[in-house]
């Protein structure tokens, strides 16, 4: 058997195989309509992007295709002349190893080896539409019954069937190996995959009762296979987004307002015409861009480029953005859970605890800024986007356009890391407004001050707990009041204006509907995570939560914020765990009661029970009530360990972790030394690939938690490179991170990608209170932050 | 514009370019290589890092004119996907990424820093990386893979150095 680089290198050289992609991409339905299933020849073992656009080529002799149905097995999967599989999947890899778990899912379930399969991901052409991958949704979405797997599994009863009626064998007493059905009895008597599907198509409904291979007999799937893009990564040759290179391809760089909130007053064509490389100065209503022959010219254009703006109203202090956000007016209130006798059950209560906590706006700040190419030619647009919605980017682009939804074709191509909206739907349409001006495909990749001053930052939040203790320590009722300021959000299919290019260029972001008092709650969801862990989820009559304090309430106000806001990693999830679990160290500290101890004392879901046993376990949690008491010898230096849980999304995968940090009480300065973290997220598709999102999701939460917060100033964003925004480098004190994995065999799989970095500042905070007695309830804990704790 | 000579990878380009152009935007446009990346074009990520006479050079701030008929190489000219060099192999074995558009400047800069300091201590390492971002923070993995691919280094007594 060929190694993956040997087949992804004949794939890479491989005309014939390019061809039979372009092929397939150019005109996969009717492909598939007319010749049946068997479409493409080869086996590119998960070479993902291994052919460039340019060999692949951009489309238009004919419209594209519609995405094909999601009901039907074809739209998801092909199989070769040599019994290798095309699987189609919307849910992108954007580098979180998505793309190798999904061809370990189809390897295994059409019983094939790992190497046989190859996927094609998100191209509006040829592929599902699934929507956006984001929302840990990927393997709930694709590693269930439903969409992928389902497919998969519909496939391999519908190969035994076939080759039962081919080798006159009952189908019982047949199996899938290999990529053929044989015998069970006698492995002579077999029939391949290509032989049974040759010139047909499987014709059939994708059926969630498919039998799924059982997890004892999985072996592709469960197994830390490397991501076969690993190598091509770590040698330079892998072509990101940024690297779609178009024949005759120009250059674009945008001019964006000189404050927030002001308008374009006039541009100056001539403070520029005269320079090398210029092409045209592009304008839409306050879309300011320039087209350049190289990419060093359109820079110095675009920062040359005289452009008046109007006088803008002045941003909201941020000093005091907390206060303003309480006071904004009007609000969209929501009820989440009521139980309508919280203010009588808090004042039984022997002890009632308060506390308010505030979470900054936060920024995906991808390391490389938004980069994308459009092919704008007359009625048709081809696209290649890092967007993490390409059937959302085709039906916006059609608007922001004018052209028909049918006549754009969008590609993903991996970009820099977004963790949820970064410039990726922002960059495609500067550059599809600049090729559609032009006539001529446009590349353009944002500055990083254009990358970090107009993103959808992640959710400020401010977040006022209160809670009733009883005599005996305790919770007798839970108020959770939140403010969280939104604008704008993804562009989902029909707002372009969500995200700053499409509003710039004439469109409004969605509309913000007022609504106040909230109207009490008719269905339950813990979706943002605004419902404690603790409570029993009350909505009318009955309980949906996992906790076990009867008397609750959780109401909400959304305010219009003066910056886009959208998701990032576990958006709002985030913000509000930080705010239960810190809030819940502080009801054990009351109460005086080990935090271990008295989470589990109120909690009822056994996977939550579990998660937190596993971490604390695996850290040798020291059981005792918090702050630990202060030795004289201990100098400078304190030592704590916390502890913070989450049911993400109340069902969507749980994590609990254990920090220990040391806090200089002279400098304020901490460091972690060690986080213990387990996670439970169903069935393991890939250890090592788990491994690595939770590794990454600790520490991408500890530098969230320690330094980084969006800042401003009266008219713009402060915040515009890694000078002004802190993102903890390479080269800081890395702590010991320790993974416990739960492989839960028994469950569907979860999402997996946002849940440990949920957890990870009320670790620390809890851990920081644990050594010093000073409780932080505002992220980033900065030295500043932590002296003033200190002092308090 | 006027003809400049590059060196880059074993190979001489003369190419007719604006001299003031930051060597970034001629490796990756009009050499068309994909290992250097514009991360920020500020000089603060590391995602352009190429080595230039060994160095670890910031690309997107360095004018093309000040590295003429110099030995440039970028992450490409280290070793291919069959042939990885041992650190880029080290990376792969450690799965030390996750969107693996920092892993330029994070390879680079370790390869020169080890070269420079081939028994530089743990915390050494560190300090040596501190300019270098990751936002996947995959920042345990690489560090790990940066420290075997210097235990996999022979030192000049021919053992291997001890961590």
């Amino acid at each position: 058997m060929k190694t993956r680089s040997e087949v992804r290198n004949e794939i890479a050289m491989s005309p014939g195989a390019a061809e039979a992609l372009e092929r397939a991409g150019l005109s996969r339905r009717t492909f598939i309509k007319g010749t049946g299933a068997l479409i493409v020849g080869f086996s590119m073992g998960g070479a993902l992007n291994a052919v460039s656009p340019q060999q692949r080529g951009a489309f238009g002799e004919t419209a594209p295709p519609d995405s094909p149905p999601a009901a039907e097995v074809d739209s998801w999967l092909a199989i070769g002349s040599d019994s290798s599989i095309t699987a189609y999947t919307g849910k992108e890899e954007l580098g979180q190893g998505m793309s190798t778990a999904q061809i370990q899912l189809v390897a295994e379930e059409l019983c094939v080896p790992f190497n046989r399969v190859n996927l094609i991901v998100a191209d509006t052409s040829m592929t599902p539409d699934q929507g956006v991958t984001s929302g840990s949704q990927s393997h709930p979405a694709n590693f269930n019954h439903s969409n992928l797997a389902g497919a998969c599994a519909t496939a391999r009863e519908a190969l035994l069937q076939m080759g039962s009626k081919r080798l006159n064998i009952p189908a019982e007493q047949l199996v899938a190996v290999d990529g053929e059905i044989r015998s069970k009895s006698d492995a002579k008597k077999k029939v391949s995959y290509a032989d049974l599907v040759a010139g047909k198509k499987f014709d059939l409904k994708v059926d969630p009762n498919a039998k799924r291979k059982p997890v004892s007999e999985w072996t592709v799937l469960g197994k830390p296979i490397g991501r076969p893009d690993m190598p091509a990564m770590a040698t330079g040759t892998f072509e990101f987004a940024h690297n779609v290179r178009v024949p005759g391809m120009l250059h674009g760089m945008v001019v964006r307002p000189d404050a927030v909130g002001a308008n374009l007053m006039n541009v100056d064509e001539s403070s520029v015409s005269g320079m090398p490389g210029f092409v045209k100065v592009v304008v839409r209503k306050n879309f300011v861009g320039v087209v350049a022959e190289k990419p060093w010219q359109a820079v110095q254009i675009a920062r040359a480029l005289k452009a008046t703006w109007s006088p803008a109203p002045e941003l909201p202090k941020q000093e005091t953005f907390y206060e303003h956000l309480r006071t904004q007016k009007p609000t969209r209130d929501t009820l989440l859970v009521n139980s309508n006798d919280v203010d009588q059950k808090l004042a039984d209560s022997a002890t009632v605890v308060k506390a308010t906590y505030n979470h900054p706006y936060q920024m995906h700040g991808s390391m490389g800024s938004s980069c994308a190419v459009a092919d704008v030619q007359g009625e048709k647009a081809t696209v290649w986007s890092p967007t993490q919605g390409v059937w959302h980017q085709r039906s916006t682009l059609a608007m922001l356009l004018g052209l028909k939804e049918g006549n754009i074709r969008v590609i993903f191509r991996r970009g820099s890391g977004c963790y949820g909206i970064n410039g990726a739907d922002t960059v495609t349409y500067d550059a599809a407004l600049l090729s559609q001006a032009v006539g001529k495909p446009v590349r353009v990749q944002l500055t990083r001050k254009d990358e970090m001053a107009w993103e959808n930052f992640g959710f400020a939040f401010t977040v006022d707990q209160r809670a009733g203790l009883d005599a005996q320590g305790n919770i007798t009722a839970w108020d959770y009041e939140a403010w969280v300021p939104v604008l704008g959000n993804r562009p989902v299919y029909s707002f372009p204006g969500n995200v700053i290019t499409g509003y710039l260029a004439g469109f409004q972001p969605e509309e913000f509907r007022p609504r106040s008092p909230a109207p009490e709650p008719t269905s339950f969801s813990n979706n943002s995570n605004a419902i404690p862990t603790y409570v029993v989820g009350r909505v009318g009559a009955a309980n949906h939560g996992a906790g076990t304090v009867k008397s609750e309430r959780a109401l909400l106000h959304n305010v219009v914020s003066p910056f886009w806001t959208g998701p990032l990693r576990s958006p709002q999830r985030l913000q509000n765990t930080f705010a239960h679990e810190s809030f819940m160290d502080e009801l054990a500290a009351r109460a005086k009661v080990d935090p271990v101890e008295f989470r589990l004392r109120h909690m009822s879901e056994p996977r939550m029970l579990e998660v937190v046993r596993a971490a604390s376990k695996n850290a040798d949690w020291d059981a005792r009530p918090s702050p630990k008491a202060r030795t004289a010898a201990s100098g400078n230096v304190a030592s704590g360990r916390g502890i913070s849980c989450v049911a993400y999304e109340g069902d969507n995968g749980f994590a609990a972790m254990v920090a220990e940090v040391d806090v200089d009480r002279a400098t304020g300065t901490i460091n972690v030394k060690r986080l213990v973290v387990s996670i439970d997220a169903g069935p393991i598709s890939n250890p090592d690939g788990l491994r690595n999102q939770t590794e990454g999701g600790a520490l991408q939460g500890m530098s969230r938690a320690l330094g980084e917060e969006v800042t401003w100033d009266d008219h713009n964003v402060t915040s515009i490179d890694w000078r002004t925004y802190h993102s903890l480098p390479l080269g800081f004190a890395v702590p010991k991170i320790e993974v416990v994995l739960l492989n839960r065999t028994d469950v569907p799989a979860t999402g997996a990608g946002e849940t440990a970095i949920t957890v990870v500042a009320a670790a620390i905070g809890n851990a920081i209170f644990d050594a010093t007695g000073a409780r932080l309830r505002q992220v980033p804990f900065t030295p500043e932050r932590i002296k003033a704790a200190l002092a308090g | 514009m006027s003809i400049l000579s590059l060196k880059v990878n074993g190979q001489t380009h003369n190419l007719d370019i604006d001299p003031t152009t930051p060597l970034l935007y001629v490796l990756s446009d009009d050499l068309g290589l994909r290992g250097p990346k514009f991360g920020c074009g500020l000089g603060q990520c590391g995602a352009c890092t190429v080595l230039v006479k060994g160095q670890a050079v910031r690309s997107c701030i360095t004018p093309v004119e000040a590295v003429q008929g110099v030995e440039i190489i970028t992450l490409e000219g280290l070793g291919t996907p069959d042939k990885p060099h041992p650190i880029q192999k080290a990376f792969i074995d450690e799965q030390a990424a996750q969107c693996g558009f920092c892993l330029n400047g994070v390879i680079l800069t370790a390869k020169a820093f080890l070269d420079k300091n081939p028994k530089a201590t743990e915390q050494e390492i560190e300090e040596g990386m501190s300019r270098v971002l990751c936002r996947c923070f995959t920042h345990a993995r690489m560090l790990r893979a940066i420290a075997k691919s210097q235990n996999g280094r022979a030192t000049d007594s021919g053992k291997r150095v001890a961590r």
